[in-house]
């Protein structure tokens, strides 16, 4: 089976993620819709990896799994603490800059 | 190569609901429980590309950690907050919309274009090359990206560090000592005459011991530091003296009956 199928489902799963991004006002499903883009982009590299016939995209996958604990952990953390001044995860709740 | 197509016709489908449940369901967990769904069928892809160690690090990693620190998380800040449909900006959504299309379009036929008759080569003889596919992954990670491996390490440190900063947050006055405890609690007895002790139990009757219950005084008031302010607020308070005439009138009532009996 060619990559093709694959990097398409890669592309429809990006895509939700983006559009999850933008129309969610929640900040914490925002962020999950973030997590949603980093999968998509994960399945697209094991997907070439199988092509190319190379374990490179495997690795570089288990890199971007590292990366995304580490950003999920701190960004979570921001959550918390703009919740506990806030009262509220909404995205439209953190206006403090706004003039 | 035939069941890695089904494997793919079956899961794809279920990958593409569970991502669109978050963008519709309005209720936090529930967003949270199809991304859950989706990490699954993820790395029943993977297995089936070939990729046995990322299907249990995608597990164990996102299933396992990540979704269950977002699920702690939706705990922590309440799960009941429904998502306001309030549109800040006017027409964000179907700009949302329209830029989500056109950029899956972009893709699709940009991307997908050139990869038109591009190899496909599998991956048997590059996890053959030192045994398996954990073994050649560990040839690659602790040869060729060891630097990349080492830099990680760097990454997760620095990521636990600022987690405990931003989790800690500052007092605002420092914490009293039980010295400090001790002194306020005669102050307020010597100023106010509060008690310095323990506070009383909540109420034993006969029929009712729960912390509702408040305790009675000898002259049958209730006593209000028996029972905590917040269930009082709530209202959810027993009515002890009620109780205590229920008692009293059976009470009597066997006494009479005793009465009566003796005078048999």
């Amino acid at each position: 089976m060619s990559p093709d199928n694959y990097v398409y489902l890669a592309a429809i799963l990006f895509t939700i993620g983006t559009i999850g991004v933008m129309i969610r006002r929640n900040a914490l499903v925002a962020f999950m819709s973030v997590e949603l883009m980093l999968n998509a982009a994960n399945l697209a590299m094991v997907a070439f990896a199988l092509a190319r016939g190379g374990l490179d995209g495997q690795v570089a996958t288990f890199f971007v799994m590292v990366v995304a604990a580490a950003e999920v952990v701190v960004g979570l953390s921001i959550i918390i603490t703009i919740y506990r001044t806030r009262r509220s995860t909404s995205v439209d709740a953190a206006n403090l800059l706004k003039l | 190569m035939i069941g890695q197509e089904v494997t793919f016709w079956i899961v794809a489908p279920l990958m593409v609901l569970g991502a669109l449940g978050l963008l519709f369901f309005r209720k936090a967990v529930y967003a949270a429980l199809s991304m859950a769904f989706v990490m699954v069928n993820l790395a029943v892809l993977y297995a089936s590309l070939n990729a046995m160690f990322l299907t249990f690090v995608q597990i164990i990693v996102y299933t396992g950690a990540i979704m269950m620190l977002f699920l702690f998380v939706l705990m922590l800040v309440g799960v009941d907050t429904p998502d306001s449909m309030v549109e800040t900006l006017k027409g964000q959504k179907l700009a949302a919309w329209l830029a989500g299309i056109g950029m899956l379009g972009l893709i699709v036929f940009g991307i997908g274009a050139a990869l038109q008759g591009g190899p496909n080569v599998g991956l048997d003889e590059a996890n053959a090359a030192h045994g398996g596919n954990v073994e050649s992954l560990a040839a690659l990670i602790f040869g060729r990206y060891v630097f990349a491996f080492e830099l990680t390490s760097a990454l997760l440190i620095t990521a636990a560090v600022g987690a405990m900063v931003l989790g800690q947050h500052a007092r605002t006055r420092p914490k009293p000592t039980q010295r400090e405890l001790a002194d306020a609690r005669m102050r307020d007895y010597a100023e106010s005459g509060a008690h310095p002790g323990s506070l009383p139990n909540s109420g034993v009757l006969a029929r009712h011991n729960s912390i509702a219950t408040p305790a009675l005084l000898p002259d049958g008031t209730i006593s209000q530091a028996s029972v905590s302010t917040t269930l009082a607020e709530r209202g959810v308070i027993v009515d002890a003296p009620a109780l205590s005439r229920n008692t009293a009138a059976v009470f009597d009532a066997v006494e009479s009956g005793e009465a009566e009996e003796d005078d048999e």
